[in-house]
């Protein structure tokens, strides 16, 4: 065990370590979104289907804060690791070029730590409005459906109804695509699992995948805005 | 041809450099990179002015030597070579070109242009060799290895060691010429007794001089005059991975 608490210090204060660190949290997280986007995307077969499922969620406490401290951890640990990446990258390159030039660095991978901080804005705001439900009245007696659930279905249409909440929404979930397009192909880099041969379908798969969260959570937001969900 | 270069000019390691601009007419096209600025220094030693140091030995694209970064592209514009190789007909007449050191805290600028790279023979000595065993020669052909092994082995080998990778990144990682160092020894049978140590030396070392984290970018494959794949980086990451696990569960 003492062993095993030593070689993971070593690997992780190496660099290596530390981007594989990253990118497994990442994957990680990359596995999260799709579950919960297929999840919310019930609210197209109606307030029955996703009440139900918010429900069956909530019947399995232990199963439901494992996946939360879980994905807490992995978060954090992210944001940490990547943090002190880019603290220690700025260190290693002391001076810079007097003439700048970007040679095939796409602007999503020079740009991760910015897409990254509005995330955890996103982040922070998106729980305290749908899950703690801070300052807004979601978990009220108004928000009980018929068989006596928490009425998901309602909370969902009135929290989007308001504008700037859709919008920043849309904002977020714009960067996050841009985060993965660059996010969901280094991770096949950084853990050693891709060859000239695959790269280009890597790449490809990448790029679907954040198109795919993007226009999946999006069309939640902008269904309700359009007045198709009600 | 007539030129306006600007040239990072820095007295010693301790010194803070600054961009000087000298207007340089009559260059010939066919001269090379390295020629244009003989012929620069030439004119500055005439005038009784400080020449330009810069580092260069082979000139023909084997040694490494020569380090220029060149409009913010270290060896300059034209896939595949290196500053040495590069020849003045790239450039137009009446262009300002902007020369610079190849700049990486674990590179210190000595003079100008010249850096100082020995950070990465501490590198190599920390894994880049084999055991042989010494006494009579070992006949060449007893060894026979997979024609496949012997072209990647020899792709990486190609590696001059110039630290192109490195100046063009912007975190200054050595990933590329680490990369590279190891594919070429780990991919022979001739390197596989050191085959574990040599990855986690390596990338040891590689962190004890203080060279950054990769954020996979590319822009050391850009820019590799031997045209390194960063393909290897994906290998060392997977190499060095498993030899932790290893390490971690013996
Ligand atoms: C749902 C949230 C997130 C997901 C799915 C995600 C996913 C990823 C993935 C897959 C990578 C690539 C890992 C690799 O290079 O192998 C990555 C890199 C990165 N992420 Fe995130 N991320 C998320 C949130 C964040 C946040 C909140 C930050 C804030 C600091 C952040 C900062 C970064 C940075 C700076 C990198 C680049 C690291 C490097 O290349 O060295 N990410 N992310
Ligand atoms: S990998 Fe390419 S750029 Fe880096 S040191 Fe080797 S030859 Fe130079
Ligand atoms: S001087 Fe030897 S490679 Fe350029």
């Amino acid at each position: 065990m003492n062993l095993t608490a030593n070689s993971f210090i070593k690997f992780y204060s190496s660099s290596i370590g530390k981007k594989v660190i990253v990118a497994i949290t990442g994957l990680a997280l990359i596995g999260f979104l799709l579950g919960h986007m297929v999840g919310n995307l019930k609210i197209f077969a109606g307030p029955e289907k996703i009440n139900s499922y918010a429900a069956w969620l909530h019947s399995m406490p232990l199963v439901l804060w494992g996946a939360r401290i879980g994905l807490l951890a992995c978060f954090f640990m992210h944001i940490f690791t990547t943090v002190m990446l880019v603290i220690q990258n700025r260190r290693s390159k002391g001076s810079r070029y007097v003439y700048q030039h970007t040679n095939k660095a796409s602007g999503a991978s020079r740009t991760m730590i910015w897409s990254g901080i509005i995330i955890i804005c996103f982040v922070i705001y998106h729980i305290l409005h749908f899950t703690v439900r801070f300052a807004n009245d979601y978990d009220s007696s108004a928000y009980i459906d018929t068989m006596g659930r928490h009425d998901v279905y309602k909370m969902l249409i009135d929290g989007f109804s308001w504008l700037p909440a859709s919008l920043f929404y849309i904002f977020s979930m714009a960067l996050l695509c841009w985060h993965l397009s660059h996010g969901f192909s280094s991770v096949f880099q950084t853990l050693g699992l891709r060859t000239d041969k695959t790269w280009g379908l890597i790449k490809a798969s990448g790029y679907a995948y954040s198109l795919i969260i993007f226009i999946g959570n999006c069309s939640i937001p902008v269904s309700i805005l359009a007045g198709w969900l009600t | 041809m007539n030129l306006t270069l600007k040239v990072w000019r820095q007295k010693d390691s301790d010194s803070k450099g600054k961009m000087e601009t000298y207007v340089v007419s009559d260059i010939p096209e066919e001269a090379s990179f390295l020629e244009m600025l003989d012929i620069v220094n030439n004119q500055l030693i005439e005038s009784g002015g400080d020449p330009i140091t810069f580092d260069h030995d082979c000139r023909e694209g084997i040694c490494g030597s020569c380090s220029l970064t060149i409009n913010g592209v270290p060896h300059g514009k034209g896939k595949g070579i290196t500053t040495c190789q590069l020849h003045m007909r790239k450039f137009s007449d009446g262009e300002t070109i902007y020369i610079e050191p190849f700049r990486a805290k674990p590179f210190p600028i000595l003079k100008d242009l010249m850096v100082d790279r020995s950070s990465f023979d501490r590198v190599i000595e920390s894994g880049g060799y084999v055991s042989v065993r010494t006494g009579s020669a070992v006949d060449a052909n007893s060894m026979p290895i997979e024609k496949d092994d012997a072209d990647t082995a020899f792709d990486a080998a190609t590696c001059i060691g110039c630290g192109a990778c490195v100046a063009s990144c912007k975190n200054a990682s050595a990933m590329l010429f680490v990369s590279a160092k190891v594919k070429h020894l780990n991919s022979l049978p001739q390197g596989a007794p050191e085959k574990t140590k040599r990855v986690v030396n390596m990338v040891n070392q590689m962190d004890k001089e203080g060279f950054g984290n990769c954020t996979n970018q590319y822009e050391c494959e850009a820019v590799c005059p031997k045209s390194i794949k960063a393909e290897f980086i994906s290998d060392l990451n997977r190499q060095y991975g498993t030899a932790i696990v290893k390490d971690a569960i013996s």
